[in-house]
């Protein structure tokens, strides 16, 4: 036994590294994606608060480019609504005044921590359950597509940019509805593969993709980017596309949290299945 | 009392500026620097293996907490600093250096200086990105980028210490 303590004693520098090797290992085993939320939850208090205090001191750099972004986007909106004076001949503008209950809600957030280098990339966004964001949810920019929440904490959520091994998400050609999905395959931040999309449709390089509406997370239409340069492989019958992201993922300040109101009925409509 | 100081503010201002700044980049869409290995280079050739270990583990975990990446950097700057003891005795035995003494450009010269880093820089960044992947599959393209990062890294270090240590 004293023999024993003596040899721990001795190589007690490689003892000790094993050790703390395990426990590293432990943590990276513990954080896979769908686990590394209970670790989120924890420490989130303490980083979150620091990268809040770094996010305001960096939206000052920022706000010209958020302005005429936002300014855009107002644009878009008036252009959407569509004479809405006219509305009230018809009828006076009410609770009840939209024709059809509306599916989406949007929660507006600001993005606190974010990266584009990784394998697999997440964000923060300073919003969490208290304000209505959940897991699940969508989450777009004025631009188009950023990510899915896939953990919220009362006042922080983690999104899964994009830029992640585990995202997939169904995209479809604006101009004739066919539709194929897309992924990340790490490399360069700017452009994604869209894959699945049948070979005997034309394409020509610039074409819009959209989201499909498919999935029970994204509504129909907003902009994922635009075709980059596209091939078949020899034998196949899929294309292979590469899409130039509508967003640039580095810069990156407002999103919108996207939250389907019918969520529910949908995936019960599926278990009916 | 005055080093211990110089090693906390060195841990804090290395740790937030991997975070906050060296994490967002991504020169040529290959290169991010981890210069946050940097403090384990410089702690002091006297330095207790233990102590050298635990340091070395709460660094990378500090790093893992701010990048929600679970214990990847803990593991790898602990697997680095498994060997600098070793990597130091090749340069110098025990009785060589002066009291309190660091490893740095102006102490060990340029040539010893680089391949110190090199070696444990190079351990650190490949045992990094492979860990980050976790899967063989994409090996040539993670490879790559550790070899473009780690000579980031070290063009980094090598200006950091002309620029604090080399004092003429």
């Amino acid at each position: 036994m004293r023999n024993l303590f003596t040899f721990i004693w001795r190589n007690h520098f490689y003892f000790l590294f094993a050790l703390l090797e395990v426990i590293a290992f432990a943590l990276i085993i513990n954080s896979t994606v769908y686990q590394r939320w209970v670790f989120v939850n924890s420490t989130q208090k303490i980083t979150g608060s620091v990268y809040s205090v770094y996010a305001n001191l960096q939206e000052y750099f920022n706000l010209r480019n958020t302005n005429q972004i936002l300014a855009r986007e107002n644009a878009l909106l008036h252009q959407a609504l569509q004479h809405p004076t006219y509305r009230h001949d018809e009828k006076p503008f009410g609770k009840d005044s939209l024709p059809y209950p509306s599916q989406y809600q949007y929660i507006d957030a600001k993005v606190i921590s974010n990266t584009v280098t990784l394998r697999n990339n997440y964000l923060m966004l300073n919003k969490g359950k208290r304000h209505g964001v959940d897991k699940d949810m969508a989450v777009i920019s004025s631009n188009g597509i950023v990510g899915i929440v896939i953990n919220a904490s009362n006042n922080f959520s983690w999104v899964m940019s994009v830029l992640n091994d585990n995202t997939k998400i169904n995209g479809k050609l604006l101009k004739d509805n066919y539709q194929g999905s897309l992924t990340w395959d790490g490399g360069n931040y700017r452009t994604g593969t869209l894959s699945d999309l049948p070979a005997h449709v034309g394409l020509a390089q610039g074409d819009t993709i959209v989201t499909s509406g498919y999935s029970l997370l994204f509504p129909e239409g907003i902009m994922i980017g635009t075709i980059e340069d596209f091939n078949i492989g020899k034998g196949d019958h899929f294309y292979t596309i590469k899409v130039h992201f509508s967003v640039d993922y580095n810069n990156l300040r407002y999103v919108y949290v996207v939250k389907n109101l019918m969520r529910k009925e949908q995936i019960s409509v599926m278990k009916h299945l | 009392m005055n080093s211990t100081i110089r090693l906390v503010i060195r841990f804090v201002v290395l740790v937030l500026l991997q975070v906050l700044v060296l994490n967002h980049v991504r020169l040529g869409g290959y290169m991010n620097p981890y210069l946050y290995v940097l403090f384990v280079l410089l702690l002091p050739f006297s330095i207790s293996g233990w102590a050298l270990l635990m340091l070395s583990f709460f660094l990378g975990f500090t790093v893992d907490v701010f990048s929600n990446t679970g214990g990847i950097h803990a593991a790898a700057t602990v697997l680095m600093a498994l060997f600098r003891p070793n990597l130091v005795k090749l340069y110098y035995s025990k009785e060589d250096f002066e009291p309190n003494a660091s490893p740095s450009l102006k102490y060990m010269g340029f040539q010893y200086f680089l391949g110190y880093s090199l070696v444990l820089v190079s351990i650190h960044h490949l045992a990094l990105f492979s860990l980050e992947v976790f899967r063989f599959s994409e090996f040539g393209f993670t490879f790559l980028r550790a070899l473009l990062s780690i000579a980031l890294t070290l063009l980094i270090i090598i200006i950091s210490q002309y620029l604090f240590y080399v004092k003429k």
